[in-house]
């Protein structure tokens, strides 16, 4: 069971370090998916089958499938490989990797402090998931619901098309806006508009 | 267990902070918020108790809800501006 542990978090890393790495989306989804797939293992090995179960079906499921699917409507093409190619310089990664390493360092220094004395490999069955979440959890699970709900109706505000009126109104203003010559607020503009 | 959870949520960070385009910003997101969930998981494993998998479950609905909130604001933007850079995002008004 050990060795299934070390090669599934061996494999998430590596498939983490690879998908943030990509320039394609597509490709870095793929590999993302891979990532949670070894996670799922890993919950499966310490004794989470349920949360496995749902690690699969909800994140490498539904959340990649939504990314998926934002992706293909975006419909960005191979011009995008060639904009990320300019964004993505080797040295781009020189200070967050550094930075990153030395919150990395602090936080392994600190769970090393914490002796960790692992009993007997416990299995939690989704029957104890279920008593625990709605007996001591049942407000927290009414405000996930609260949640999920503001989070529908968020994402469908944002994604609605705008309708033909507003646009109408939207332009009007915006060609009110650019009348006025040397704009200050376009100063810079630009700056980002090649690489568009 | 906890040194996999920190290595992985230390990757998101990185990816977070040096992409510039938006659906990869997103993703590290992603990548952290599975962090954090590996963390209460292993803590769970520590303990014995099904506390740390309920707080799991709490963090996929909130990764969902973020999700599917952010993928909309993407789409808004992508509508706006041609281009999925973050830096454009800055010169925006109104």
């Amino acid at each position: 069971m050990l060795i299934a542990f070390y090669i599934a978090a061996a494999v998430a890393v590596l498939a983490t370090v690879v998908a943030i790495t990509r320039r394609h989306a597509v490709h870095a989804l793929l590999y993302l998916i891979i990532s949670l797939l070894a996670v799922a293992v890993v919950f499966y090995v310490i004794g989470a089958p349920f949360l496995a179960a749902l690690e699969l079906i909800i994140y490498a499921g539904a959340i990649m499938v939504l990314f998926l699917f934002v992706v293909m409507m975006l419909n960005v093409g191979d011009h995008a490989m060639e904009v990320e190619t300019t964004w993505l310089k080797p040295g781009v990664w020189a200070w967050p990797s550094g930075l990153a390493t030395i919150l990395f360092g602090e936080l392994i220094f600190v769970t090393l402090h914490v002796t960790p004395t692992p009993g007997a490999l416990h299995v939690v069955t989704p029957k104890e998931i279920g008593i625990a979440l709605f007996g001591p959890y049942a407000i927290a699970v009414e405000l996930a619901s609260l949640l999920l709900m503001s989070g529908l109706v968020g994402a469908y505000h944002l994604g609605r098309r705008v309708s033909r009126e507003e646009e109408r109104i939207s332009a009007g203003t915006d060609a009110a806006r650019a009348e006025p010559g040397g704009d200050p607020v376009r100063a810079g503009s630009d700056r980002t508009s090649h690489a568009a | 267990m906890l040194n996999l959870a920190v290595i992985l949520f230390a990757l998101g960070l990185i990816g977070l902070l040096t992409r510039r385009n938006l659906i990869f910003t997103l993703m590290s997101v992603e990548v952290m918020l599975n962090a954090a969930g590996l963390a209460f998981v292993a803590g769970s494993y520590q303990w014995g108790k099904p506390d740390g998998q309920v707080m799991f479950l709490f963090i996929l609905a909130m990764a969902a809800a973020e999700v599917s909130v952010g993928l909309a604001l993407l789409l808004q933007f992508h509508r706006r501006e041609p281009t999925l850079d973050s830096d454009t995002a800055s010169e925006m008004k109104g």
